[in-house]
């Protein structure tokens, strides 16, 4: 009995220690009454994440009462969420109305960054440049050899994306001017993968973020425009898409700050550029759904 | 070719077929390990993940992983032994027993994706627990349930029935004895197999994608209120475990090191597994030993 | 007097506690099954009865989850990736299995004492690897390997199958020992005294009469391979559709799931085709689970 009452002890004083610990932090943790105060989640593609969660760290900083979580999940998930009002940030790589299953109206679209993909090949294939037509050809499975676009005589190896990912999407509708490509020689779905693949193996052609573009894989130009900011600013450039921050009807107030803090100089001009995507505010034209 | 030839020609295969497997074992411990090996140091270990620079560490995944297998643990284990209990001391032989090994075996052999989307759909969205350190914990619990269930009874049935009749003999009741005579002879086994069912728990990744999620916050260890966003110890935020992180690093990041952070976290989870397992084998020699020479 | 009978009441209601308390632990493990078979399948069945797709079709090999309803779309036949599964899992055991029984008759006829101190550690470790660390091996060996020897991208039905096979091998020798092991001593002694060699004993005698057992090792094996998601789809190249070689990329149930569950919206038909697939790999381990009940009763009438 005495063993038994003494270890309920020890477990109230520990419970009440922790309690007091716990309350001592949370009250040292309050700052100024003005500012942002408040909590924000978002969720969504996985490929903006790195960079919202870089940008939520240099607004927490900023405004320490708020506390931002980032998640991803995928463009899906992030549009699924911010419907059902789970998270109050939806990330998507492709516009919300492209996506079966979503109500589009009762979502508000905030464009905060522009990605550029390119159309990427194995260094040896001499060829630097393809025009659209070329490029569907190639992936609809009607030219089958690079001497047929003034390359190497080497069979075209086509490495595609798994449907439903954002690159592919905005391939399909950018450059493939909609046609079904052919089902291709292979299939990866992470950048990563298919970076190492069209490195590695001889007459690969496949496409990518441009953060992934080096000097392993070749960087093909698109009907001699190259995936630059000045060449996508001036709409010569096709291969790229939005990133989009939803949210459900208006913004509040604090989730509104956020998006303005991402939209604004200091991070379009930082943190967007250093993570190889281009400032949406640069933009001399608009895409819409 | 004779049956005496042929006897040692067969001999001979199984030979060859047994050190097969110790090499196999040998080549893929080596080959983590070494490769690995270059990878840690104590800045790795501690260091923060990065996002798109070299140099990132996985400290939050390791601890991720361990706190998560706390949080599951603490429900598992009294759970499983609650169950275990009742199938060796109170089950009849009968239907409702039947159905109840059924559904063990069925949880078992379910396939780990099933169970982190049925996770998904209960504990994530229903619960509305969000993509949180909870949900993986519950997902992993009904991993691991089933397992600790069938090795709680294995072990209770080696408790031999003279010592619960001798008990129930002096007068004690029924959960007396069970407290107090046959959790105590078992407790040996019991723990060599939580700590073995805590290696696996620590390697499982599938099951927490779409639970524990993919992502980590900027974990704050000084923040000691368990439910602050940044509190390390907060079990609704997100929490990317060590094997989550294995797969996330292969197939989708940014950082140009990612066969050096590759490497190390395999190596850091084989390391840890190997621990749970060698530590479980120490501690079954041990207290085997002090049992019987008590 | 009076503080007996308050003990005595506080051991009953202590008695009484228990029970309940491990016969809802027990219930506990009931609800849960329940709960997952439901809630799976009621996702999963509602591509019949929400989106109306026709049995036939979600049976195709026509996955155009993502064509407009002008060029014939969306069809969501999940056949290529049930092909995928079913082959990379019968060719992992068909690998694995001759080896995983050599290693179990090594530790229970040729070198019990060997395979006690040795094999049945070194049988745990392997099966203590975390998935996620055979699919990196995989990976980063395997697949390089086949590339450069074989040809192809190395990403390939044969690298998906030799991880699996190196997986499930611990599932396949450790029940295989167990059957070996509950086999009665007199069969192998009678063996014996008439005079048959050690390989005549065990192949004549001793596997036959095990193989309940035996058979119940490979199924157990091929349900963990069917259901293994992230160490396959690092290593099969996820190409929709059925391999002509083993050469060649291929997908599965598990990794198609893994790969389009984030980027699709919940309640759309695609995502609602995930869940289907999901409720087969469900209603496939029920299959498995059945299977080795006709075969451990059968085993035990005999």
């Amino acid at each position: 009995m005495a063993r038994k009452n003494g270890w309920r002890g020890l477990l109230g004083a520990l419970l009440a220690v922790a309690l007091a610990v716990g309350a001592g932090c949370g009250g040292g943790g309050q700052g100024p009454a003005d500012g942002l105060s408040g909590t924000i989640t978002v969720a969504g593609s996985t490929a903006m994440q790195p960079l919202i969660e870089e940008a939520a760290e240099k607004f927490m900083e900023k405004n320490p009462d708020v506390q931002i979580t980032v998640q991803g999940g995928g463009s899906g998930t992030g549009l699924t969420q911010v419907m059902q009002g789970a998270v109050d940030i939806g990330n998507s790589d492709i516009f919300a109305e492209e996506k079966e299953g979503i109500d589009a109206s009762q979502l508000k679209d905030h464009k905060v960054i522009v990605q550029a993909f390119a159309v990427v090949a194995h260094p040896d294939v001499g060829v630097d440049s393809l025009t659209k037509q070329q490029i569907q050809d190639i992936f609809t499975g009607k030219i089958k050899n690079w001497k047929d676009v003034g390359g190497r005589d080497q069979k075209i190896f086509v490495v595609n994306r798994p449907k439903g990912s954002g690159t592919r999407s905005t391939f399909k509708k950018h450059v493939m001017d909609g046609k079904e490509e052919a089902r291709g020689d292979a299939e990866q779905d992470s950048n990563g993968t298919v970076h190492k693949i069209v490195s590695e193996t001889p007459g690969a052609i496949s496409y990518l973020a441009i953060a992934y573009c080096d000097e392993k894989v070749k960087t093909i130009k698109i009907d001699g425009a190259a995936p630059t900011e000045r060449d996508i600013a001036a709409g010569k450039y096709p291969f790229w898409s939005y990133g989009h921050m939803y949210t459900r009807g208006e913004p509040t107030p604090l989730v509104k700050a956020f998006i303005d803090f991402v939209l604004s100089d200091e991070v379009q001009q930082g943190i967007v550029k250093e993570m190889y995507y281009f400032p949406v505010t640069g933009m001399q034209i608009e895409r819409r759904p | 070719m004779n049956v005496r030839t042929k006897d040692k020609v067969a001999t001979c295969m199984f030979w060859l077929g047994a050190g097969c497997v110790v090499v196999l074992l040998a080549a893929l411990l080596g080959y983590i390990v070494i490769r690995g090996f270059h990878a840690i140091d104590l800045a790795f270990l501690l260091g923060e993940p990065e996002t798109r620079r070299a140099g990132g560490g996985i400290g939050p995944n390791i601890f991720n992983s361990f706190y998560l297998l706390f949080l599951s643990m603490a429900l598992t284990v009294p759970l499983g032994l609650l169950g275990g209990i009742y199938l060796t001391e109170y089950a009849r032989q009968n239907a409702f027993t039947n159905f109840i090994r059924l559904s063990i075996e069925t949880l078992t052999s379910l396939p780990s994706i099933v169970v982190g989307l049925f996770g998904l759909l209960i504990f994530v969205s229903m619960f509305g627990l969000g993509y949180s350190l909870a949900a993986g914990a519950l997902a992993l619990t009904v991993i691991n349930l089933p397992l600790m269930v069938r090795l709680a009874e294995e072990t209770l049935r080696t408790v031999p029935d003279d010592l619960r009749e001798g008990s129930l003999a002096l007068g004690a009741t029924k959960w007396q004895t069970i407290c107090r005579v046959v959790l105590p002879c078992a407790i040996p086994g019991l723990i060599t197999g939580i700590i073995i069912a805590a290696g696996r728990v620590f390697g499982e990744a599938a099951a927490l994608l779409y639970t524990a999620g993919m992502t980590t916050p900027h974990l704050n260890f000084g923040q000691w209120n368990i439910f602050h966003p940044t509190s390390p110890w907060n079990p609704f935020r997100p929490g990317e475990t060590l094997a989550v992180h294995i797969w996330k690093v292969n197939s989708e990041a940014l950082i140009p090191d990612i066969t050096r952070v590759a490497d190390g976290s395999a190596a850091v989870l084989m390391l840890v597994v190997l621990g749970f397992n060698l530590l479980a084998r120490w501690l079954a020699r041990r207290l085997g030993r002090r049992l019987a020479g008590s | 007097m009076d503080r007996n009978r308050f003990r005595f009441g506080r051991a009953v209601r202590r008695e009484l506690a228990g029970f309940s308390l491990s016969f809802i632990a027990a219930l506990l493990v009931i609800v849960l099954t329940i709960a997952i078979t439901v809630f799976i399948s009621w996702k999963g069945l509602s591509v019949f009865f929400v989106h109306h797709v026709s049995p036939a079709n979600i049976f195709s090999l026509d996955w155009w989850p993502d064509r407009p309803p002008e060029q014939g779309g969306p069809q969501v036949g999940i056949l290529t990736f049930l092909v995928g599964s079913i082959l990379t899992s019968l060719l992992a055991a068909l690998l694995s299995a001759p080896l995983g029984i050599t290693v179990a008759v090594f530790m229970t006829e040729i070198s019990p004492h060997l395979g006690r101190r040795i094999l049945q550690p070194v049988i745990e470790l392997l099966a203590g690897i975390p998935s996620v660390v055979y699919g990196y091996i995989g990976l980063s060996v395997l697949v390089p390997f086949i590339r450069e020897n074989l040809g192809g991208t190395g990403f390939s039905l044969l690298a998906g199958v030799l991880v699996l096979a190196v997986m499930i091998l611990p599932t396949i020798a450790s029940v295989s020992t167990d059957a070996l092991r509950a086999l009665p001593r007199s069969l192998k002694e009678a063996a014996y005294a008439l005079g048959a060699t050690r390989w005549q004993t065990i192949r004549l005698i001793l596997i036959p009469a095990a193989r309940a057992g035996l058979l119940t090792a490979v199924v157990l094996a091929v349900a963990r391979a069917f259901g293994e998601a992230l160490a396959v789809q690092m290593v099969i190249g996820n190409k929709r559709e059925i391999p002509h070689s083993i050469l060649d990329p291929l997908i599965t149930l598990t990794s198609g799931i893994t790969m389009d569950m984030g980027y699709t919206v919940q309640g759309s038909l695609w995502n609602d085709t995930l869940w289907f697939m999901a409720t087969i790999l469900l209603a496939i381990s029920f299959l498995f689970i059945l299977t080795i009940r006709v075969f451990i009763g059968r085993g035990e009438a005999r």
